[in-house]
């Protein structure tokens, strides 16, 4: 009985202190991903209430080649970003791991462009990639490319040019895998050592396994970035030349602000969560084979 | 005294954060290193270093030449003639509103941070300091949450808050309120911060305080808060770079130049300008960045203590 009382007065100071996030939850998260849900089932041009159409918007989004261009790009900008971002962020982080006089203010350095807001970094790259004036085709002509590309304004290096510039915001991703570097038992690249293994042979079979929890965090981190990427190519190119940089988000976007099609947009909406969902499902079941906790 | 205690305090953390001071586990240490691969070392890292920073330099340059050398082709590496009036211009010219979007910035910019912290605070010593039946299954459910993008919400927040401006008499739409009520209710990442820094603090400090009769409130008040100033600061931090870093927030919510932000209003500004007077664009760009830069040097130890509890424990 005594201990039925003091438990229920555990749970409602529990509830009290919780209670900001239960609100916030059910009215920000709850709510709206339901409402969507309702209606991604409607046509509900906004101005009119909303009719219920059944499966319809996701027929429409079957056939809709719109819609699968732009799941294209969003894979493409995926395939250009992640593999190749992981491979830089993980090497900074190797560099930037050591006792190496002034190390302090390189991994300022490099950290720095990471807090940059991405209107901001947007201005910035727009500028740097102009094609006449910019300071990479200056740099290219000057080292005697004689048609350097048109970046930006082509449909062929469009993608190129922002994922070349998604890799300098990595700064945040280099310091969580310093961080887990910094972590991995030094005795573990002793003992390697004593096995002759060269410096290739230790990242491979001691530093890589050993921060695989941290490449784990930060791919998933990296996939919903990359599926809810809108900001940048927005700014920087409004999807185009020829929608060659048109993405998920930014059609979802279009659909509900600019066509107003809320039907419609919340469906996509649903596809994108489900979409986040599954590639994280994904990676979740194969980190059993990649990822070792140690000592745990 | 109690204001001395503070300014102390205040010192010792501004001493504490005059550098980045990172464990490192270097195994190379111990013994000397072949000259040879402690210069290639240096001259990989500043290579990195300076990709890292041309596009700032850049940006600065371009900021401080004129319209003519701007677009001069072949471009000009040194602003001459060097005009910083271009700063100036951006305040005094009226059409340009930088003054009035800066206020927008910062005042959402408050509300957010300031509603981050509290609400956040008080969830996570929910779930870092009382037992209660399920609160793990509550604590999981909030992290999930984490893996929820924005767009995929945003459609349906819109059509909420219509809905409300329409029914309630409260407009939404075309305010700041959308941009900062939520944050009242705590976010994941930071109560997920928070919490772990709570759990780090023993849970003998608050057993005595509570044998003594304190409230839970009091003890969170009293005992957690202070004990946890560096998570809350880092926290603040985070919750300030998200807003001002924020797009499309506004740019779904807010509706007339007047109310935009700075980070709306530079992209108005460019789109208006279309893809000339670059030299206007960057010194926009330098005033929207460097709040952001000077907090960073200011606060480093937050910065990058607040980024890797939240990797390494995640």
């Amino acid at each position: 009985m005594v201990h039925w009382r003091s438990e229920i007065k555990q749970m409602t100071k529990g509830m009290a202190f919780l209670s900001p996030w239960l609100i916030g939850f059910t009215v920000f998260m709850v709510l709206p991903i339901g409402l969507s849900l309702y209606l991604s089932f409607c046509s509900y041009p906004l101005l009119q209430p909303p009719v219920f159409v059944g499966l319809h918007n996701y027929r429409a989004m079957w056939h809709d080649s719109v819609f699968w261009e732009t799941l294209r790009n969003t894979g493409y900008y995926a395939l250009l970003t992640l593999p190749a971002g992981m491979v830089i962020a993980i090497g900074a982080a190797l560099l930037l791991n050591s006792r190496i006089r002034g190390i302090t203010i390189y991994r300022a350095i490099i950290f720095l462009p990471s807090l940059v807001p991405l209107v901001a970094s947007s201005m910035v790259w727009l500028w740097l990639f102009n094609t006449r004036l910019g300071f990479i085709n200056t740099l290219l002509r000057y080292l005697g490319v004689v048609h350097p590309p048109g970046w930006l304004t082509t449909t062929q290096w469009a993608m190129p040019a922002l994922a070349i510039m998604s890799f300098w915001g990595l700064g945040n991703t280099i310091v969580i895998y310093l961080a887990g570097l910094q972590n991995v038992p030094a005795e573990m690249y002793e003992s390697a050592e004593i096995d002759g293994a060269g410096l290739v042979r230790q990242i491979w079979h001691v530093t890589l396994p050993g921060i695989s929890p941290i490449i784990f965090f930060n791919l998933i981190m990296a996939i919903i970035g990359v599926v809810q990427n809108f900001t940048v190519p927005y700014v920087m190119t409004q999807g185009g030349p020829d929608r060659a940089t048109y993405l998920l988000t930014m059609y979802l976007y279009d659909n509900a602000f600019s066509f107003l099609h809320m039907g419609y947009a919340s469906a996509m909406a649903w596809v994108e969560l489900l979409i986040v969902l599954f590639l994280t499902a994904i990676a979740f079941w194969s980190s059993r084979h990649w990822v070792h906790y140690q000592g745990k | 005294m109690q204001l001395l205690n503070h300014r102390i305090s205040g010192q010792r953390d501004a001493a504490d954060n005059s550098s980045i001071t990172v464990r490192t586990l270097d195994r190379s240490s111990t013994r000397r290193r072949p000259i040879l691969a402690w210069l290639g070392h240096h001259v990989v890292l500043i290579l990195a270093s300076l990709m890292a920073l041309i596009p700032f330099l850049w940006m600065l340059d371009t900021s401080f030449k004129n319209e003519v050398s701007a677009t001069r082709y072949p471009p000009a590496l040194i602003p001459i003639p060097f005009r910083w009036q271009n700063y100036i211009h951006l305040f005094t010219q009226r059409q340009y509103h930088m003054l009035l979007w800066a206020r927008n910035s910062l005042t959402i910019a408050v509300l957010v941070v300031l509603g981050t912290t509290i609400s956040s605070a008080l969830v996570a010593y929910g779930f870092a300091k009382i037992r209660f039946r399920g609160r793990g299954l509550l604590f999981g459910l909030m992290l999930s949450t984490m893996m929820i993008p924005f767009p995929v919400t945003m459609v349906s927040m819109f059509i909420i808050f219509k809905w409300l401006g329409d029914h309630t008499g409260i407009a939404w739409l075309g305010t700041f309120r959308p941009l900062w009520v939520p944050y009242w209710f705590g976010s994941a990442f930071s109560i997920f911060m928070l919490r772990q820094f709570f759990m780090t603090i023993p849970d003998e400090l608050s057993e005595a305080a509570r044998m003594d009769g304190c409230s839970e409130l009091g003890i969170f008040v009293r005992i957690i808060l202070p004990l946890s100033q560096p998570a809350i600061s880092a926290v603040a931090l985070f919750a300030f770079l998200g807003v001002w870093n924020d797009f499309l927030g506004p740019l779904v919510y807010l509706q007339h130049s007047h109310q935009f932000t700075l980070a709306l209003g530079l992209e108005a500004f460019e789109s208006q300008l279309g893809g000339s007077q670059w030299n206007l664009l960057m010194a926009a760009s330098v005033l929207i960045i460097l709040p952001v830069v000077i907090l960073f040097f200011v606060a480093q130890r937050s910065f990058l203590r607040g980024i890797t509890t939240t990797g390494i424990k995640g």
